[in-house]
């Protein structure tokens, strides 16, 4: 199990492998300013059977806003560090902690985070878990750090979904945000793509084609409850959310052409939304609920539009280059993530959605897919290819800090990163 | 040809018993009495036969019924692949026959329907190219319907880029997978 969890992490470009290594934080490049952390490894936390430490570590890592200090030692979070020691190290906050197995086989995982610089107690907690709880505790754990060391919210305990394809099926996966601890949603024979959260993170919409057309359906994560919501004549895609999760946004082909409708999460209530004789596809709510982006050929090639939920005149927002797909927007309704095709390269871009705001690439690679916003808006999970596999990567806003996702041997793609709320 | 027609009259038959039944079950309840009567002697040993009883037909005949021809048996010769230039949804005039055939034999039996599946090739994103896909199938579909098949006939439907018919990444296997697939339903 440690075996198949086992890491590499490459600082700079350059291949580094600390004796903690745990999770395959892939980083390239450095972030500006980086907080110097130690992560103490967390007494018992072998026999707990979850590495907590190196879990933490690498959600910190991955975040771009930590450099992880090395530095061994017995500490818990009973321990007085000495303070000059860390210091020296050059770490600015150290944790350490524990996972003590109760009497009722649960595990009792405390922590404590300290201020080296002012050799202060920042915050200490305490939690009693089952043992399959065990990964999402070290990610509250870090979840914790972060947002008592940065003011904002850590998304390490959230969920992404993605859809696997290998050995002749396709498999929509739940996991958690680091991409481990993954649980089947739903196995078919035929495709399934285009999967979406609700906003409350209870359920899946997405398109599968398992009665050999495109039907939406959504899914109660918890119970397996499903249903098709979309299935009318045609072709039925591109489901998307609305923030109160009571209306979906579909593409839908039912009146020939791919048009853009509004339906009520039951299934019923439709109304149509565009009226084009072109492409209207990839519908997202912005979060305020009153606009929707989508993606149009109308002028002649695939770019983003945006249209008020009530319809009426469409806007178009981007403008570099010939193909602009897959659009996503930041939680502060800020910024655009999507996918822009230049020569053969389809890489992810971002564009500040105010007046003015130019296109950015944040990779160089040349088949980049699906962009997602983590809900505090500080990293976007997408695919991409790498090695000649479907991989997911997360990327800082900047593109300075990527980290390549642990997944098992089956391609991967269509990353959707969850809300808060676990 | 000639022989599909009585043979899917039969199961037309079979099917109108099977709905009759489902629909006169409510009714049936409190004619119990009626089925015991039936309990007559010989109906035991030829319960499997019963059938075979009123005819001059052996009461070794087995009818078989293989759903894996049924409706399809009459078009299963005809062309059914429509390939398609890069980002492009005309039909060319050598895919002509191809749909005019499939057209025809829609005009020829209104109760024949047709999915017309629309593809892609792998590049580019997954919606966009369903939408690209859904384009190629409604173009052929709408060709076949000015050829004389009715619209409730045909179902025009994409599998975008998730269902190559050739693996690859070059043109040849892209020029292979920009099809539209026309297939009985």
């Amino acid at each position: 199990m440690l075996k198949r969890r086992s890491v590499i992490a490459c600082a700079a470009g350059a291949l580094a492998v600390p004796a903690w290594g745990q999770f395959r934080v892939e980083i390239s490049g450095v972030g500006a300013t980086q907080l110097p952390i130690s992560i103490v490894k967390f007494r018992d936390e072998d026999r707990a059977g979850q590495a907590i430490s190196s879990i933490v570590r690498a959600d910190l890592e991955r975040s771009g806003v930590f450099r992880i200090v090395e530095g061994g030692g017995a500490l818990d979070e009973s321990s007085s560090p000495n303070w000059g020691e860390w210091r020296g190290r050059g770490s600015d906050a150290l944790a350490a902690g524990s996972a003590t197995r109760l009497a009722d086989g649960r595990f009792d995982v405390r922590f404590k985070l300290w201020d080296t610089v002012k050799g202060s107690e920042l915050i200490a907690q305490g939690n009693a878990v089952q043992a399959p709880d065990l990964r999402l505790a070290a990610h509250r754990i870090a979840d914790t750090i972060y947002e008592k060391l940065t003011g904002e919210k850590g998304v390490f305990s959230t969920r992404i979904a993605y859809v696997t394809r290998g050995g002749g099926r396709f498999t929509l996966r739940v996991a958690d945000a680091d991409g481990e601890g993954g649980q089947v949603a739903l196995n078919s024979a035929e495709p399934i793509i285009s999967p979406a959260w609700s906003p409350n993170g209870r359920e899946l919409a997405y398109v599968s084609f398992e009665s050999q057309k495109a039907v939406v359906y959504t899914q109660d994560v918890a119970t397996g409850n499903r249903r098709a919501v979309a299935n009318f004549r045609g072709s039925n895609s591109a489901p998307a959310w609305s923030p109160d999760s009571q209306t979906l946004a579909v593409t839908l082909s039912r009146d020939s052409g791919s048009q853009l409708y509004l339906i009520g999460r039951d299934g019923e209530n439709v109304r149509r939304l565009t009226t084009s004789q072109a492409i209207d596809t990839e519908p997202v709510f912005a979060p305020d609920g009153k606009t929707i982006y989508f993606v149009s050929d109308r002028g002649g090639s695939p770019q983003i539009y945006r249209i008020g939920i009530g319809g009426g005149a469409v806007e178009r927002v981007t403008f570099g280059g010939a193909y602009n797909i897959s659009p996503a927007i930041s939680p502060d309704g800020r910024t655009l993530a999507f996918i822009s095709r230049s020569g053969n390269s389809f890489r992810l871009h971002t564009q500040d959605l105010g007046a003015g705001g130019q296109p950015n690439a944040l990779t160089d690679t040349s088949d980049d897919e699906s962009p997602s916003f983590a809900p505090n808006g500080r990293l976007i999970i997408y695919a991409t290819r790498a090695q000649g596999r479907d991989v997911l990567m997360t990327t800082t806003l900047d593109g300075k800090i990527k980290a390549r996702l642990a997944s098992a041997a089956a391609d991967v793609r269509e990353p959707v990163w969850g809300p808060f709320g676990r | 040809m000639k022989q599909a027609s009585p043979f899917r009259y039969h199961l037309g038959a079979i099917v109108a018993a099977l709905a009759l039944a489902g629909c006169s079950s409510t009714k049936l309840d409190t004619d119990v009495p009626v089925e015991s009567r039936n309990t007559t002697p010989g109906a035991g040993s030829g319960a499997a036969g019963s059938g075979a009883n009123s005819g001059a037909t052996s009461q070794s005949q087995v009818t078989p019924i293989d759903l894996t021809k049924s409706t399809m048996t009459a078009t299963s010769n005809l062309p059914r692949i429509v390939y398609f230039d890069f980002d492009s949804y005309v039909v060319k005039d050598e895919y002509r026959a191809t749909v005019e055939a499939n057209a025809k034999a829609l005009a020829a039996d209104r109760k024949r329907k047709i999915a017309v599946e629309g593809h892609t090739d792998e590049r580019g994103g997954h919606e966009y190219n369903l939408a690209l896909g859904q384009k190629r199938a409604e173009a052929v579909a709408k060709s076949m319907t000015l050829m004389g098949a009715n619209d409730s006939q045909i179902e025009a439907v994409s599998f975008g880029k998730e269902r190559p018919a050739v693996q690859g990444s070059d043109e040849a296997a892209w020029a292979k997978n920009r099809r539209a697939e026309l297939t009985p339903r």
